[in-house]
């Protein structure tokens, strides 16, 4: 988007809170007489606790208790957060003596300050009966077994592939990644008598109240979690990680508040990753370009104790239009932490898989990229048969590649230059689907002219604060400024997690229904009192402008909120309502985002040194709500997608099975100078079907095609395919 | 947390007289490196003797172009000095494709010589490493060491300096002026400061526990026009060097009279490639010569399990940033 719209849109709503320091981050709460608690990790990654001897650290000054197996409470009632649910047989630190991942922890110091905790951590002393751990997905790919429900075969791929004019097969392998997001993962509890608060760093307060509750088997109700402001967490914090149960724990074990805060080096284990992949594609196309046959396989690591599986093969089923399509997906156990969702997850994977291969297809049949793209374009949702309710993914291609300047591509590898640098032009479709979520807002109007929004979903970063509070400004007819959303508390009106790109839709749907309840009730009443202008006015003639209520085209008749409150004797009017998605229309539809990337590299070949150096992000995601947030967005995922393409890698000593670069000086994500020029641009969407709103979820959408598109202009300019992300400087110069 | 004594003596002389007392007492300058390990547990003094205000910060000049540049300045003042930008400009280089801005501007040349190697296994306690505990194994020799040494490492040790500057000083045949215990002064070739690991790599240089840096004096040369720093990593600042080239030639009618050649991130030291200089030594200056060279100063590489990318890419280092500083 040009610099000169964005100017004129709306700004973060919390920027200001941000910049000056007021907005309160998780380790920063305290309560009075607060005690620090510090974990201790397994150095083994498989295996069980011999003994704990703890006797040195409790002799330290200011150490409270020492909670290991053998002394931590039993849980109520051991149970996986609601999003596990039941396929897996959930990690509870200090329950037993079972190690099933290096870093896992193994007893929780609680002490007066954090630095005795820390201080009398290192003095309590493990020894293990030590395992041979397995961590290397290579050695374990052949023991993967089925995830989830086998999807159904399309036609006969497999004959389809063998009696294809033109085939491409290839291994696509992607490492472990960490989300590493700036703030830790922390927890502050507070036990008053039976009523638990809780500061959790969480993309859900609601989950993480139920878990609690269960897991200490107490009533809902009498537990509050709170989590206000989120320093990043891209799915880090879509389950409780052990801090949450170990604070609420040690508080009322020590019967004083707790606070538990990881250090970087812990946090490379106190929450999954992008789990490793290896994924084998075979594409079949005739000598025209069209697809007949897709067959995608993957398998990626899970964890020695839970089965978690993401889609990766999803996307060869629904982004191009192919007859033939089988994709069979795979986990397979490691003595590691139990991956966990990450920005875009599976699908980020599947795409550098998928949109690779077809590249590589693109060049054995000489037919430019995007043409093949075009060739194969799904007009209707290939896997389902069903219309999407919007897609306007052929304009992203043609915006995009007009920005961009496509048409001045070389078709050959290796055959355009800028000086010494080899310059390579690649492309990539992005999609996301567009989901719904029940969910539940309040609004409250006042009779000072302002409105109190509440919904407990969270604000990761995305701008939720704004882009929700927009919606009511719009709805509402009010001045951005005189709305106030309130978020992160579980006992508001209670809204899914913040992940799979579905809060806009979601609570924002909730929010502007809602708004229009509240803006029912009000003129019920209002056209009830006698000499009301407004009785016997129909509510679809009525309108809410600047924080006016007027019959729509007589701007006399206007009458500020406030003023109808009062003649009303009212000092507010407030609604809660909860929105179920309608299956009923929607359901006949395919609805998701798209997008097309177009990636500029320019390559050191010498030395192997790859540069991005323009990208235009084309993106289709139905109604825009917050331009400036959707801009980000969209920018933030070619960012994160220059990291996976190019740098980002959890190193483990399989050995060990111990993960060696915990911090951010060894896990390399992408700094100012490794960005060069990005575009975005909207494609505008009319959707009345995908949600009343017209919106769709974009912030994982930015990231899908993105690695794919990097490998692919890499090729271009180099004639090097590189199938092993990521692609740093020994894999160009071998 | 550890306790630790905090002392500000007011000169060199008495500072050198506190740690050379205490076997756990450490020196501390700009503290970029040492609070970290202190904060990994990887080192545990328990005094620290704050040096950082020792008037050990000049840099001045030695006559001719040479320059002796005080143990205390910091890495950006150092960098950004007008001497050290027009006599070593390879210097400036070097420093300044280091670390970030902010951690330059704490860092000092002294602690810049003194920096212990970024091996990850070194950073983690829960990881057997020689060097930070003698006797326990080398965690990186047979296990992740795609960042590790090609060249004289030991089976204890396989680690490598992660300093830039260090690979100017040592291509400009630095020397280090130190104050000894005794309270003398002694001066040991650049080259000779830094060890190989034998079987003590945990002893990362030839300094005696007490003894401080001084100055780091550099002799007048003639490399000025023809110097050239290039550092290869794994994005475009603020990492450290997988392999990085210092080098300097002095060439009379296209004849090179003089050549230093240092090479980064290669072994437990900065690495000279003498007999790569010797060879280029009274040659053209031509891209062919700079090839040959270049395999010439990589002959002897003996690359472990992941890092033997760094042979080739090190040759390749090696050849452009020769064909810079000639300008061919
Ligand atoms: C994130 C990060 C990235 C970095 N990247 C790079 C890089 O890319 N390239 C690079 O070259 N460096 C890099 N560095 C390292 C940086 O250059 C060093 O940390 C710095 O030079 C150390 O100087 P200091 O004054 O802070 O030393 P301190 O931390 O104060 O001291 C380090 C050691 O030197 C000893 N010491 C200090 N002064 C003296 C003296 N005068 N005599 C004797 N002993 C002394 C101390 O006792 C201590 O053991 C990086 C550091 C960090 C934290
Ligand atoms: S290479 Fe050296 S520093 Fe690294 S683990 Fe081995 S002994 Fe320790």
């Amino acid at each position: 988007m040009m610099q000169d719209d964005l100017k004129r849109q709306p700004s973060r709503v919390d920027g200001r809170a941000k910049v000056t320091g007021k907005a309160t981050y998780i380790a920063e709460f305290r309560f009075p007489d607060l005690a620090y608690g510090y974990l201790v990790q397994s150095t083994i990654a498989r295996g069980t606790v011999r003994d704990i001897d703890t006797a040195e650290a409790e002799k330290q000054p200011g150490v409270v208790k020492i909670l290991t197996h053998k002394n931590a409470p039993k849980l109520a009632n051991p149970q996986a957060d609601e999003d596990f649910g039941e396929k897996s047989r959930p990690f509870f630190a200090l329950m037993t003596d079972r190690v099933l991942f290096s870093g896992q922890p193994v007893a929780v110091v609680i002490a007066d300050t954090f630095e005795q905790a820390r201080y009398a951590a290192s003095l309590v002393k493990v020894s293990y009966n030590e395992e041979k751990p397995s961590t290397d997905i290579r050695d374990v790919m052949d023991k993967g077994f089925a995830s989830g429900r086998p999807r159904p075969v399309r036609g006969t791929p497999d004959e389809a592939f063998a009696a294809a004019e033109v085939k491409v097969e290839a291994e696509y392998t992607i490492p472990i990644e960490h989300h590493n997001a700036m703030e830790p993962h922390a927890t502050v509890a507070n036990w008053d008598g039976e009523r638990l608060t809780v500061y959790d760093k969480t993309q859900g307060v609601t989950g993480v109240r139920n878990y609690l509750a269960t897991n200490f088997g107490i009533d809902r109700e009498k537990i509050t979690v709170l989590s206000p402001f989120v320093g990043g967490a891209f799915g880090a914090s879509l389950r409780p990680t052990p801090n949450t149960l170990l604070a609420v724990m040690a508080a009322r074990e020590t019967k004083r508040p707790v606070k538990i805060v990881y250090s970087r080096r812990q946090l490379a284990t106190a929450h999954g990753y992008r789990p490793a992949s290896i994924q084998k594609i075979k594409i079949g196309a005739d000598k025209a370009g069209k697809l007949n046959s897709i067959i995608h396989e993957a398998v990626h690591n899970t964890s020695s104790h839970e089965d978690f599986a993401e889609d990766l093969v999803g996307i060869s089923r629904t982004l191009y239009a192919c007859p033939n399509v089988r994709t069979d997906a795979k986990i397979t156990r490691t003595d590691l932490q139990t991956p966990l969702w990450m920005r875009a997850p599976g699908t980020v994977s599947g795409a550098f898989a998928l949109e690779s291969a077809l590249d590589e297809l693109a060049y054995k049949l000489k037919i430019d990229p995007l043409e093949l793209r075009l060739i194969n374009y799904a007009e209707t949702d290939p896997d389902s048969g069903r219309p999407f309710s919007s897609k306007e993914l052929r304009e992203c291609y043609r915006q995009g590649a007009e920005r961009f300047g496509w048409k001045d591509r070389k078709p050959e590898p290796r055959s355009m230059r800028d000086g010494r640098f080899m310059v390579g032009w690649g492309l990539a479709t992005g999609t996301w689907g567009a989901f719904l979520a029940p969910s539940s807002a309040r609004v409250t109007l006042k009779a000072d002219g302002t409105a109190l929004v509440e919904s407990g979903t969270t604000d990761i970063g995305p701008g939720t604060y704004t882009t929700i509070s927009l919606i009511a400004a719009r709805q509402l007819g009010l001045p951005l400024e005189k709305v106030t959303f309130k978020l992160g508390d579980s006992n508001l009106p209670s809204a899914p997690s913040q992940g799979g790109s579905i809060t806009t839709a979601s609570v924002g749907t909730a929010v502007q229904e809602c708004a229009q309840i509240v803006q029912k009730d009000l003129m019920a009443t209002e056209s009830k009192r006698e000499a009301s202008p407004f009785s016997g006015v129909p509510f679809e003639n009525i309108e809410f402008v600047d924080g006016a209520v007027r019959i729509k085209g007589r701007p006399e008749t206007a009458m500020t909120i406030g003023e109808v409150l009062s003649r009303n004797g009212l000092p507010e009017v407030t609604a809660t309502h909860t929105t179920r998605p309608d299956f009923g229309e929607r359901a006949k539809y395919a609805t998701a985002s798209h997008g097309a990337q177009f990636v500029e590299v320019k390559v050191d070949e010498e030395i192997g040194i790859v540069r991005v150096t323009r990208v235009v992000q084309a993106t289709a995601a139905g109604r825009i709500i917050n331009p400036k947030g959707a801009h980000s967005q969209e920018m933030g995922g070619v960012v994160w997608g220059i990291g996976m393409a190019l740098m980002e890698h959890t190193e483990i000593d399989h050995r060990i099975g111990r993960i060696m670069n915990p911090n951010l000086a060894g896990y390399h994500v992408p700094v100012n100078a490794d960005i060069g020029a990005i575009e975005t641009i909207f494609v505008p969407e009319e959707d009345t079907i995908v949600n009343p709103l017209g919106a769709k979820g974009l912030g994982e959408l930015g990231l899908v095609g993105i690695p794919a598109g990097i490998a692919n202009a890499v090729y271009h300019a180099t004639g090097i395919r590189v199938r092993d992300l990521p692609i740093t400087p020994d894999k160009l110069t071998r | 947390m550890r306790p630790f004594a905090f002392k500000r003596p007011a000169g060199a002389e008495a500072a050198v007289k506190l740690v050379a007392a205490n076997k756990d007492a450490r020196f501390i300058a700009g503290g970029t490196n040492l609070i970290d390990l202190m904060k990994e547990g990887v080192d545990r003094p328990n005094e620290l003797v704050d040096i950082s205000r020792v008037s050990l910060n000049l840099i001045r000049s030695l006559g001719g172009n040479g320059v002796s540049i005080g143990a205390l300045a910091k890495n950006t003042d150092t960098a950004n000095h007008p001497l050290i930008r027009q006599g070593f400009p390879l210097l400036t280089q070097a420093i300044l494709s280091g670390a970030s801005p902010q951690i330059r501007n704490m860092a000092t040349n002294g602690g810049n010589l003194m920096q212990r190697t970024r091996c990850s296994y070194f950073y983690d306690l829960g990881t057997p490493c020689n060097k930070r505990q003698p006797g326990s194994g080398c965690g990186a020799k047979d296990g992740l060491n795609r960042y590790s040494a090609i060249f004289g490492w030991s089976d204890s040790c396989v680690a490598v300096h992660p300093s830039d500057m260090c690979v100017a000083l040592a291509a400009l045949d630095a020397t280090v002026r130190i104050r000894t215990v005794a309270g003398g002064e002694r001066k040991m070739n650049f080259t000779a400061f830094h060890r190989l690991p034998g079987d003590m790599p945990e002893l990362d240089n030839n300094l005696s526990h007490g003894e401080m840096i001084l100055s780091i004096d550099i002799p007048a040369n003639r490399f000025q026009a023809n110097s050239y720093y290039l550092k290869i990593r794994d994005r475009s600042s603020y990492a450290f060097a997988l392999v990085s080239v210092a080098v300097g030639l002095e060439i009379d009618k296209g004849v090179i009279k003089n050549a230093r050649i240092a090479l980064g991130g290669v072994a437990h030291k900065p690495w000279r490639a003498e007999e790569a200089e010797r060879f280029i030594e009274g040659k053209q200056a031509d891209a062919a010569v700079f090839q040959q060279a270049a395999e010439l100063a990589l002959r002897g590489a003996k690359p472990l399990s992941e890092n033997g990318y760094k042979v080739k890419l090190a040759q390749r280092a090696i050849a452009r940033a020769l064909r810079r500083a000639a300008n061919v």
